[in-house]
């Protein structure tokens, strides 16, 4: 069974009071518990955040499924997300991911054996004047190239 | 050459911060805005012919005007969910000015007489949001926000709130049904925002760089401000130009600007060697111009749309003749299928087909019909559904299979492409 934190728990609280409908609650609240179930989401996530949000649990999965940063199934420690829209394609993104999954033996939207990694190919994350780009986790890494992004990850433990 | 009104210190790390910001005027704007009375706030941006920077261009003054003329409560909201391909202004501006934006949100809803803001950011701008809330916390501190600000009996409340990933969340009742706990799906206009939008009220949704352009616009006067640019396009704008071009960035310049100077001069030209083919001039929803096409167009609202484009976001795509435009169109309609909210048949359905009619030219399925079948399918999706989404999928369909065909036609033909030589599957592995 899934349970937040205490602390997790009181920061969706604290969310379900800072906007005008308790619904608004709903996205951030999915995002504390992300974190706190090792970057997915799943239905034992949602029937707890149901109850402490006092939601049902069918409102919260509309949602959770509408929105590609809530992950609908396990992903590695780091998320490597390669932009591949136009600007970013238009500089070798593609080529980029390529070589980013066959050096770390990954498969797109898997997670590598290790579990270390999960690479996905995403649309534009408005870095398109820094192409290519990937986001890892939370941070991005601009202006790639196939050498520079593989010291980038293979420097992460 | 650039004309810096909004982005004249975002080369100092300093001007993030209040002290920074302030010791370079800083809020003095606020303060005489609060001096004036709301309405003339509401002119003076109408004077200025000042049009909304995320993609539409409609007169921010004449939104404003929408709202109805009573007592109720009413929201402003700012669009900084910057999803169009090609796009990364607002980024910046978040980046390097945050309280610049907040400053430009708080004249602007004492303008409309709103208590309560909002920043709608994309969940993936991690960054801008960090440097947005750190701002909100010096300007609550520094009495810019809450109550009786500045002494003027003003109240405002501001907070940030984070998207998830969704491109159509950036369609401003996408955004308000994603801000209230929904899926973003738009929803009906009439009734517009500005009479019912967030949790039913007035809502006016501006994006994050028109929110700053009031600011100039107040500092030096309307009539100053429409000193640049033309008569229906007024002012500077920030243009994101990217692609395969030698210095990809952001560039303010005056609106009706040649679009080959941006490319050239501020751009630095493209990779030596490489020609022009073509240019995505707003954004990857706008119709792309060919190499010839670009020499005549300036960078303003009524030219590209004379040239059957439009300036859109301000999203400066270029594209070199290394570039396989079956390829790219590929890229683009796998973006809108992802995409489409799923809400209206001709959106969901039509971008699918888009998608794969597209896809299996690229991998050499293609037959020749399937080409104006690429052109049937697009037309029967535009006008016909809730949000511009729809529209926005196929013209980019329409203008690269017309201006592009020989392209198409020999990737049907040969099952490869024509400027690579090669098939999808070696040119992607």
């Amino acid at each position: 069974m899934f349970e937040l934190s205490s602390e997790g728990q009181k920061a969706v609280k604290k969310e379900l009071t800072r906007y005008e409908s308790k619904d608004s609650a709903i996205i951030p609240s999915l995002y504390i518990a992300q974190k706190e179930n090792k970057g997915w989401v799943n239905s034992e996530v949602i029937k707890h955040l149901s109850l402490i949000m006092e939601i049902p649990e069918s409102k919260i999965t509309e949602v959770f499924k509408f929105y590609t940063m809530f992950n609908q199934k396990p992903v590695g420690k780091h998320h490597v997300q390669v932009c591949t829209n136009i600007s970013c394609a238009v500089n070798g993104s593609r080529e980029l991911a390529h070589h980013i999954c066959k050096e770390l033996g990954a498969k797109y939207d898997q997670v590598t054996k290790d579990g270390r990694f999960t690479v996905s190919k995403v649309e534009c994350l408005g870095s398109c004047g820094t192409a290519p780009m990937m986001q890892v986790n939370d941070k991005y890494y601009e202006n790639l190239t196939p050498e520079s992004a593989m010291n980038i990850l293979r420097g992460m433990k | 050459m650039e004309t810096k009104l909004l982005t004249e210190f975002y080369h100092l790390d300093e001007f993030r911060g209040l002290s920074g910001y302030k010791a370079k005027g800083g809020y003095a704007i606020l303060a005489k805005a609060l001096k004036m009375q709301p309405q003339q706030i509401i002119d003076e941006v109408k004077a200025s012919g000042l049009r909304g920077r995320g993609g539409a261009g409609f007169p921010t003054g004449s939104k404003w005007g929408f709202l109805p003329k009573n007592n109720e409560p009413r929201y402003l909201l700012c669009n900084a969910d910057e999803g169009e391909p090609g796009t990364f202004k607002d980024r910046l501006m978040m980046e390097r000015a945050p309280h610049q934006l907040i400053e430009g949100m708080i004249i602007s809803s004492y303008a409309i007489s709103s208590k309560k803001s909002y920043i709608y950011i994309r969940g993936e701008y991690d960054f801008p949001y960090e440097c947005l809330m750190q701002a909100l916390e010096e300007a609550y501190k520094a009495g810019y926000l809450g109550k009786n600000i500045l002494g003027s009996g003003f109240d405002h409340d501001m907070d940030v709130y984070r998207g998830a990933g969704a491109y159509i969340c950036g369609e401003e009742t996408g955004m308000i049904s994603s801000l209230e706990g929904f899926k973003g799906q738009p929803k009906l206009k009439p009734p517009f925002p500005a009479v019912q939008g967030y949790l039913r009220k007035p809502t006016i949704v501006n994006n994050v760089e028109t929110l700053a352009a009031v600011i100039p616009i107040l500092r030096d006067g309307a009539q100053a401000y429409r000193k640049f640019g033309t008569e229906k396009s007024a002012g500077t704008k920030l243009f994101s130009l990217s692609g395969n071009v030698v210095k990809a960035g952001n560039y303010e310049v005056p609106l009706a600007y040649p679009l080959m100077d941006l490319i050239n001069k501020e751009g630095g030209g493209l990779k030596p060697g490489r020609k022009l083919k073509a240019v995505i001039p707003g954004g990857s929803s706008a119709p792309v111009l060919t190499a010839e096409e670009c020499t005549k167009a300036t960078l303003d609202y009524e030219c590209l749309a004379q040239m059957g484009s439009m300036l859109g976001s301000g999203a400066v795509i270029v594209i070199d003749d290394s570039q396989c435009m079956v390829d790219l169109l590929g890229v683009l309609m796998h973006f809108y299928h992802h995409e489409s909210c799923g809400q209206c048949t001709p959106c969901r359905e039509g971008t699918g087909w888009l998608n794969k009619i597209t896809h299996s030219i690229l991998e050499g399925r293609g037959r020749l019909q399937d080409i104006d079948l690429l052109l049937r399918v697009a037309d029967n999706m535009k006008g016909r559904t809730i949000c511009a989404l729809s529209d926005a999928a196929a013209l980019p369909v329409i203008s690269f299979v017309s201006k592009f065909r020989e392209e198409f036609e020999f990737f049907v033909r040969e099952g490869r492409s024509k400027v690579k030589g090669t098939t999808y599957a070696e040119m992607h592995h």
